[in-house]
């Protein structure tokens, strides 16, 4: 057994008086893809917020690669260039070309030399199959094309995990199976994902376990399997239920 | 027709030396102003609680109140035989703050300018989503480096748009100037009128040079705004 590459012990998470994570304990191996459902307003963001220290956790502890995230003097950048994000709504920085967007981290954060981020990010943008757009704007993308920038933008870091916050949620239905795609492809290579999402039939087709969320708790995980055809709880069967009613079987 | 050419031959010498003194001091006021501006706007974003309480204040002062009195407080206020005293006893050198009227028209603009500009940027960097920053620090730039490279390339070019108004603002609002006996474009006008008593003549007359300084200045700023523009970027559309 190795290590977890992630690993959260009791975790709570409060803005102000409002308590959003209420303890979760939460383990993942390297290659796992996790996906992360539940009801919105319950935790899972913040949940993968609290990971990359965008939150700060209000207690608990965290590893990231056998670093510990909330120890007190932790070099929060360092640990963040070990954690991609990719955001709901893109967050691609907008005065930059695709290309800019993919380099300004290994440059800026890594101090890699200009012609080698360059030919990283070249390379990152091929992977997500978006290089023909490398001189262009964010504004002159789609929305589909803008989450394959900002996904090349964090795999330029080389991160040990990729953390997905509802990548498509802001898409148009028609743009949301390339992004999907890219994230099989990704998942194929064997990335260590979280992924929060709605997209069931992505849950069911590439996740290795799902976790349940319900207000600032885990309810219950398990794989797909077990999840979709044979959930413990009543309330994971109920919001499945909805869901499929929402988005159809396949999601 | 040569009546008017003699009459021009004989105001511009004047004429031209004050339209110099407006430029230079709309321009130095400027640079002043965006010296202040720039770090008074950087503190009430991202500053210290104590930091955003001192820009406010600043802010707040030189903007409600009138220029003129700022104007007057500067070299009227300063030189006050008790101020001199006071500087005298901290070592200072006598007369320090009594101030040339030109010294004085530069500080008085230049910091009252700094308080618009001041707004003007911090509104600028506060219209940029809020996740620009997160995305940046999510990559593990530093708060500095997502302001540096992120934050500022943006808001700097919003802030184009309202501060060229703040830019043709200030070359009329120099004009006040003439109150104490800075010899600009309108103090010049002044005298030439108090001798020639021609007014339907230099008023229209001198508010047309500003009214062209002010057009190059609109026209040059919509080209730096044009030069800088992001291509595919929302504003354009709005624009149409």
């Amino acid at each position: 057994m190795t290590k977890p590459i992630i690993q959260i012990k009791g975790l709570h998470k409060s803005y102000g008086e409002l308590e959003v994570i209420k303890g979760v304990d939460l383990e993942v191996d390297k290659g796992e893809v996790l996906v992360i459902i539940g009801p919105s307003g319950t935790g899972k963001s913040t949940l993968l917020r609290c990971v990359n220290l965008l939150s700060s956790p209000s207690k608990g502890q965290i590893w990231v690669d056998g670093d510990e995230v909330t120890a007190p003097h932790t070099d929060i950048n360092k640990i963040r260039t070990k954690v991609g994000m990719v955001f709901q709504d893109f967050n691609l920085f907008t005065h930059m070309t695709a290309l800019d967007n993919v380099m300004i981290g290994p440059s800026k954060v890594k101090g890699m030399a200009k012609e080698e981020a360059r030919e990283l990010a070249l390379f990152e943008l091929e992977r997500v199959g978006l290089i023909e757009k490398a001189a262009a704007y964010p504004g002159q993308l789609s929305g589909g094309q803008k989450q394959r920038v900002a996904i090349a933008r964090a795999l330029a870091m080389s991160p040990k995990v990729m953390l997905f916050d509802e990548p498509t949620s802001a898409l148009d239905p028609e743009l949301i199976g390339e992004v999907l795609e890219v994230m099989k492809k990704l998942a194929r290579e064997h990335m260590t994902m979280l992924v929060v999402t709605h997209e069931m039939g992505f849950a069911k087709e590439v996740s290795n376990r799902i976790i349940f969320m319900e207000d600032g708790y885990i309810i219950e995980e398990g794989s797909p399997q077990q999840l979709f055809y044979n959930p413990r709880e009543q309330r994971t069967k109920e919001f499945l239920g909805k869901i499929t009613e929402l988005y159809g079987e396949e999601g | 027709m040569t009546e008017l050419a003699e009459f021009w031959e004989m105001i511009w010498p004047e004429l031209g030396r004050g339209l110099v003194i407006t430029l230079r001091l709309s321009t130095g006021s400027l640079l002043i102003g965006l010296l202040i501006g720039f770090p008074i706007a950087l503190m009430r974003v991202y500053g210290a609680r104590w930091m955003k309480t001192l820009a406010t204040i600043y802010v707040d002062l030189l903007r409600g109140t009138p220029l003129l009195v700022q104007l007057f407080f500067i070299y009227y206020g300063l030189a006050d035989p008790n101020i001199n005293q006071l500087l005298v006893r901290l070592g200072l050198p006598e007369g320090l703050l009594v101030l040339e009227p030109l010294t004085a028209a530069y500080l008085a603009l230049g910091c009252n300018s700094g308080a618009y500009q001041a707004e003007y940027l911090r509104g600028a960097i506060q219209a940029i989503d809020a996740g620009q920053m997160i995305a940046a620090r999510a990559l593990g730039l530093s708060r500095l480096q997502a302001i540096r490279y992120i934050i500022m390339p943006q808001a700097l070019r919003l802030v184009i748009a309202p501060w060229s108004n703040e830019v043709a603002y200030m070359v009329k609002y120099t004009s006040v100037v003439y109150i104490i006996a800075v010899q600009d474009l309108f103090g010049e006008t002044r005298r030439i009128m108090s001798t020639h008593y021609n007014q339907m003549t230099m008023l229209p007359f001198v508010g047309m040079i500003y009214l062209v300084i002010v057009l190059l200045i609109t026209w040059g700023m919509g080209h730096l705004e044009q030069h800088f523009h992001i291509p595919g970027l929302q504003i354009d559309v709005e624009r149409g």
